[in-house]
This record gives structure tokens, sequence and C-alpha cells, in this order.
């Protein structure tokens, strides 16, 4: 091995042209329309009839060095040797030649084993995050519970039958790497962070105060240890000095729940971008597949393909029949903990007489 | 790392083999037999699944002339699982876009096989490509080939993220601007900010080019940038004629006029009526008859900012900054990220430790941060003017000592400031 020497080159990011598929080069800025084919086939056709045809596959995101080469040899076979991947962790081939359709779909589905999908009004591949096979904070895992779940839907990854897409995540801390979706999975804490204050020293404790979003946290002496204390009261259990300070310990595998949220979207297509919304808690972490989390889903996703109309996102759909017949639909009991207490708290209240009883 | 494997034992993981979605548990068992820590790696992420409890602990490890991309992990059950002591994750700038060619994904992987446990993801939540399982000296080895090989490691800690965009004009239709170009002028441009975090707290920028933000910059990003257009949207009067056609006049009622939230569509004949003026380019009529629909041809992008989930103050959601930008020359893509470090100087001179753009603006007001980075308010902000009439009018007081100029005549017919351009 050399010795490394390790100069920063600030290199910048990759030179994409090199990249790019022939014909996304040479039809780059100059596509016209694209068609779904069947669910996991897009055709793009460019301005001058020019036509390149994607893939579109659910990839389990993490992948050893091998399964890398394997989906290369594919793509050297089949698409020129150019592919991409999604937001949402798909991995698209990129096909110049139609007649390379057919036996591409074959390696993939056979010789790789991923399914074709998530492309239309389906179920697309989950975003996640690292969980307990590589992050320092996670309360539950990612990529297993992801996995579990994924192949619970995989009807509505492999088939157009929703009203509209649906964006899913699962985030295995408060911190929700994984972010908004139309249903989201997120891991809860249910009491203050434990207090290691013997080994409080080792980080800085004035950003330790300073992250708490509740002003809970506060410097103290403990057996003549400078280290800090946290006002019960106030704490609502979100983790933020965890992600600080390991020893203001969080998690607990007892205790620890997930909840679901729905409704988030971030398209500005008919409607502006809205949040996620808490719909339902207290389901038990339980690995290795989680099947409570899958039969909640599975729920929502029962009662959004039977209400929703065409092109309705989830949340759109909740919005026009209202938060009472969602709750009424899916059988999730509404609870005070529906109510928001945080500083948007008022704007989420039905500040009008129209109600349906 | 040893070249023995351990024996695997891995009762709940074998539980996610079954089942038609692709298995990381099957390829990581395969893969062990290759690379023997990998074992280790499955017998912990056991452990974990058996007492829902994880074992990673984080630690700081930097590539000298670095600050950021080396997520350093070490394991609490170090002695048990050795080659899992120091187990740390690069981030790698990945290419705009996510394309690649196969040499380059075969070359990552080599890169990572070579210096640590083999392990990519493909992508991380910030866009990186992650590589896993590098100990201390492997992780800079590792830096070190993906340096003279062309690649950059991604950021992390209170500095400029790795950037992430849709696929853009490469494959797509309704692309306003050009999102590869831009990404990789903003990442090279901040080449610095990325690689050594001098922020108070971070910063993301997602790009996408066109409202529908298939790269999730509105509640992903500091600085989401949205690709939009200025005027009419293009009409093909033909295919428009061949959707009714094909879908029915109904279709069209129920799933696109009805559909449009300002109802600025119209049908007359087989002809579709666009009132522009109340377009406010959700994309929705775009993307059911995209044969027949086009965004217009003055393309450009919005700028918003302050996305970010919950942290600490609740969720922000990026709100319009500058309403209408080109993007299209090598000039205007340097007035942004011109724009950008007065926005950042700004931001870094006045926020508070660990405080991002959204919550800072929160904390401040977007009247004062919009001072601060000499925007002109203009109507587009805002989804209302305000309804607290408590406010400071620095116009209407009485001068506070003698001599002082009072602005006079009042406010009320004064012409609105606003721009079209950084």
């Amino acid at each position: 091995m050399s010795q490394p020497t390790l100069a920063p080159r600030d290199q910048g990011a990759p030179d994409y042209t090199k990249y790019l598929h022939p014909l996304m080069a040479k039809n780059y800025g100059k596509w016209d329309y694209h068609e779904r084919l069947r669910p996991g086939v897009l055709v793009h056709v460019a301005e001058n009839g020019d036509k390149l045809y994607t893939v579109r596959a659910g990839s389990p995101r993490t992948m050893s060095a091998d399964t890398v080469r394997k989906v290369c040899a594919i793509a050297d076979k089949y698409c020129e040797g150019h592919l991409r991947f999604t937001t949402r962790s798909n991995i698209e081939f990129l096909v110049g030649k139609k007649e390379n359709l057919d036996p591409l779909i074959q390696a993939v589905e056979k010789d790789l084993g991923w399914p074709l999908g998530g492309t239309g009004p389906s179920v697309s591949n989950i975003s996640h995050t690292q969980g307990w096979l590589h992050c320092n904070l996670p309360g539950s895992d990612a990529a297993g519970s992801v996995k579990a779940l994924m192949d619970d839907l995989i009807h509505d990854f492999k088939h157009e039958e929703l009203p509209n897409r649906v964006h899913i995540s699962s985030s295995c801390c408060q911190i929700n790497c994984a972010s908004h979706g139309d249903i989201s999975i997120i891991v809860q804490h249910h009491h203050p962070p434990r207090i290691n204050h013997k080994n409080m020293q080792i980080c800085e404790l004035p950003k330790v105060v300073a992250i708490c979003p509740a002003a809970a946290i506060r410097p103290a002496v403990v057996d003549g240890v400078e280290t800090v204390e946290v006002v019960e009261e106030k704490c609502m259990y979100c983790g933020a000095c965890h992600g600080q300070c390991p020893s203001m310990e969080i998690r607990d595998a007892q205790t620890d729940t997930l909840s679901i949220w729905v409704g988030g979207k971030m398209s500005n297509a008919r409607s502006a971008p809205t949040f996620m919304k808490l719909a339902v808690w207290g389901i038990p972490n339980n690995p290795p597949r989680w099947p409570e989390v899958s039969a909640a889903v599975k729920i929502i996703l029962k009662a959004y393909k039977e209400g929703g109309k065409p092109w309705e996102r989830l949340g759109e759909w909740i919005e026009r029949i209202g938060w009472q017949r969602f709750f009424e639909k899916t059988g999730f009991p509404f609870t005070r903990y529906h109510i928001d207490d945080s500083p948007e708290a008022l704007s989420t209240l039905n500040r009008s007489a129209m109600l349906r009883l | 790392m040893s070249t023995e494997r351990m024996p695997l034992n891995t009762t709940m993981l074998n539980e996610l083999e079954s089942g038609p979605w692709p298995s990381f548990v099957t390829d990581l068992k395969e893969y062990s037999k290759k690379r023997p820590v990998i074992a280790q790696l499955l017998n912990q992420l056991e452990e974990s699944y058996q007492n829902k409890w994880n074992y990673w602990q984080g630690k700081i490890l930097n590539a000298p002339g670095y600050g950021g991309g080396i997520i350093a992990r070490v394991s609490d059950k170090a002695s048990k699982y050795p080659g899992l002591a120091n187990f740390h994750t690069v981030r790698v700038i990945e290419p705009p876009g996510w394309v690649y060619s196969t040499d380059a994904l075969r070359n990552l992987a080599d890169i990572a096989e070579k210096n640590g446990a083999g392990i990519l993801q493909f992508h991380g939540m910030s866009g990186d490509v992650l590589l896993l399982g590098f100990d201390d000296a492997g992780s800079l080895q590792c830096a070190e080939d993906l340096m003279s090989n062309g690649w950059d490691i991604g950021g992390s800690g209170a500095a400029m993220r790795t950037l992430q965009c849709c696929v853009g004009q490469a494959r797509c239709e309704m692309a306003c601007y050009d999102t590869m170009k831009m990404t990789k002028h903003i990442t090279d441009t901040f080449i610095h900010y990325l690689h050594r975090p001098e922020f108070v707290y971070k910063f993301k920028f997602k790009l996408s080019g066109c409202p529908n933000d298939c790269s999730n910059a509105i509640v992903r990003s500091d600085m989401p940038i949205i690709g939009t257009w200025r005027g009419d949207m293009q009409v093909n009067q033909a295919k428009v004629a061949e959707f009714i056609e094909q879908k029915g006049m109904e279709y069209l009622i129920d799933n696109v006029l009805t559909r449009c939230p300002t109802r600025c569509l119209s049908v007359r004949g087989k002809e579709l009526v666009v009132d522009n003026s109340d377009c406010v380019r959700c994309m929705h009529c775009i993307n059911v008859m995209h044969k027949a629909l086009k965004p217009g041809k003055d393309r450009g992008a919005t700028i918003l900012v302050g996305g970010k989930r919950t942290l600490k103050i609740g969720d922000t959601m990026g709100s319009v900054l500058v309403p209408f930008v080109k993007l299209e020359t090598d000039e205007d893509r340097s007035n942004f990220t011109d724009f950008v470090e007065k926005v950042w100087e700004f931001w870094n001179d006045n926020g508070m430790d660990h405080e991002r753009i959204g919550e800072f603006i929160y904390r401040i007001g977007m009247l004062t941060f919009l001072k601060g980075v000499e925007i002109e308010p203009d109507p587009r902000m805002i989804s209302r003017p305000r309804t607290t009439s408590y406010i400071k009018f620095e116009e209407l007081g009485p001068s506070r000592f003698e001599g002082e100029r009072v602005q006079n005549p009042p406010v009320w017919n004064r012409e609105s400031e606003s721009r079209e351009s950084l």
C-alpha cells in the first residue's frame, strides 16, 4: 500500500457528463414526453424521436461490492453501461435499444432478484436511514424494517392501482433523517434522557444545553462533577441532546415504540406541499419483521385505495374527506395526543363552524 | 482485519431472507465468505435485533486538510467483534442526478473493497454514496484512492452538505433549468465550505427542475432551488384534442380542469383555454397531459429558504426568497453563488450555534432577514399579509431628534419595490 499523500484536493462533484447515457447526452434538454409502458418501465421520447427506455427496480440500497459488480454486468450487457438511482433509492437501468428491454427485465427479475415497479400510482421504494447497521443513535433498524415492510407491500410496488404515488419513509430516531412522506414511520421515546454524569465531560456542555428545544437542560454539579440536569416536566423526549452527547441516553429497548404519520407531500402539484400528520402511535418496535407496522400501513393503503380519487395524494384524500372520516375508515383511535401542542398548534385547530355531523 | 470468518449466528436476521424484496442480509451473508469482517457485522446486528439495542458510538476522524466526510463508528462490542473496533463510513459526493457509468460504479466498488468491508449504499439521505466499514488507516487510504480516481469526499458537520438534484434535463421534459450543471457549479464553487465545517450549523441545497420537486427540496433543504417559468405555458391544441379523444371529456373535466388549484383552465370545443395570469405553476395539468402541455419557454427557478425537519422548533417548509431567477448562463450561476455568500454571511454573523437558517429566520423574523440579505419584500413571499396590528412603522414615527427627516409623504401611495434578478 502506497503511503497516502492525503493532501486535500477539493475536486468537487464528479463530471456527470462522462456518466450520461449516450442518448441522454445527445438529447440533453431536448426531451419531448414520456410514457409508462408497464409498471417499472418508462420510455422518454426526445424531440428528434429518439427513445430512451428506463427499467426501474427496487434496490436494497445497501449492497456488497459483488452485488454492485453484478448490477454493472447487467448494465454492460443491456444498457450501454449506464444506469442511475432515484431519490427513493430505486435503481434505473437505461436502455437505448428496445430489443434489450425484455432480456434486461429477465436479468433484473431473475438473476438479480430485484422487483420492477415504483412508477406511476404505486408505492415507491422506502427512503430510509442507517439504523442498527451503522448509526450511533438509532432506536430501531432501518434496512431490515424496510425489507420486511416492502415484502408486505410488494403488490402495490409492482402494480399501479393507487390513486397516486405513495412515498414512504422510515426513520430510526426522532431526528427523522428520512423526513416526510405520504406515510412515515418514526421511533418514539417515552422518558427523559438518563444522564451518565461520570462520562459527561467528553462533550461540550454548552452545546448540550443549547441544543435542547424545550430549554429543559441546565448546568449542574453532581457529586462534585460538572454536568447537566434535565427538568423532566419540560423535556419532550426528542433526544436532541443524545445526538450531541452519548452520555444523554434517550433510548429504551423496553419502552420505545413506533408511530405512523401520514399526508406529507413535497410536490406542488394541485396543492401546496404539506407536512405529515400523526395517524397512529404506540406501535411495538418488533424486530425482525415489525408485523404491526405492516398491518397499520396496509390499513391506510387500503382505505386510500378505496376512497381516493385519481391523482389525489394520500394527504389530499384525507383533507377532502376530513380527519374524522380518516379515523373512521382506518379504525385508528383518535386520541388527545393527535391535538397539536407545538408552536404551530393554533393553526392546526378547526377554526370554523364547518363540521361533519 | 482478520481473515477467518466467525460462524454466523443470525437467527432473527435469517427471517429477513424470505420474501420478494431483495434482502441485504442474504447479500451480506454471501459476501461474508469473501470478507470475513462482514460476519462480525451481521452477528452484531443480530444482537441489536435480539436486544433492541444499538452498539455503535461515534468518534471524530478526518482526512488531513478535511473537516468532514468520514463518519467514524466504533463498536461497543469490539472485544467480541474486533473487526468492528473501527468501522467507519466514508461519504462520497455523488455524480449530480445519480447517473453512473458501470466503470464509475466498479471503481467505487473496488475502492470500497480494497480499503474496507466493501459495503456500498446508494444513497444516503443527503445524496452521498456511502462506503461502509473502514478502520482509521483504511478510511484515509480510501479518501486518498477516491481523490486520485477523480472522486471527492462528501460533507458532514456544520458545513455545506453534499448537494442532491433530480435527473433534470438529462431525461425529463419538465426540467426548467439544468439541475445537474447547477449542482456541480454550487458544489465546486463552495467546495471549501463543504469540506471544512465553519458555519453555525449545516446548510443543504437540493435542486429540482420543476415544482414536482422530485429531489424533495422544499422540506429537506435550507435552500431549495425549484425550476419554474414566466409567462404562458406551452399548449399544443392538436394534442389536447388527441387527449380528449383518447381519454374523454369527462376525464379532462374531472382530472384536469377541476383539479387546477386556481381554476385557470377551461375548455372550448376540443381546445384548452388557459388563463396564464392565474396559473401558479403547480404542474398538475402538465403531469396529466404531458404530451399536450409544457412549461413556458422563459424558464428559470424560484429560490426558497429554510426547509428542514422537526428539530428544534418544529418542521419548517422552505418559503419563497427570490420568486424568479434565470439560471441559464455561467453569469446567472455565478450571480447565484455570489448571492448565497451574502446570505451565508448574514446567517453566520448573526445565527446562534446549532441554528439552521430556517430556525434563524423564525427567531429574527423574515422582515429582518430580508433586510440583512438585501432583498426587497415581494407579495409572492407570503400566503397572506400579517394580521397582528402591532407594527413599528419606521416611516411614520415622530423625529427622534431635532432635524431628523421623517419620510413624508406617507407610504400608502408609494410604488412597491421588487426586482427580478439577484
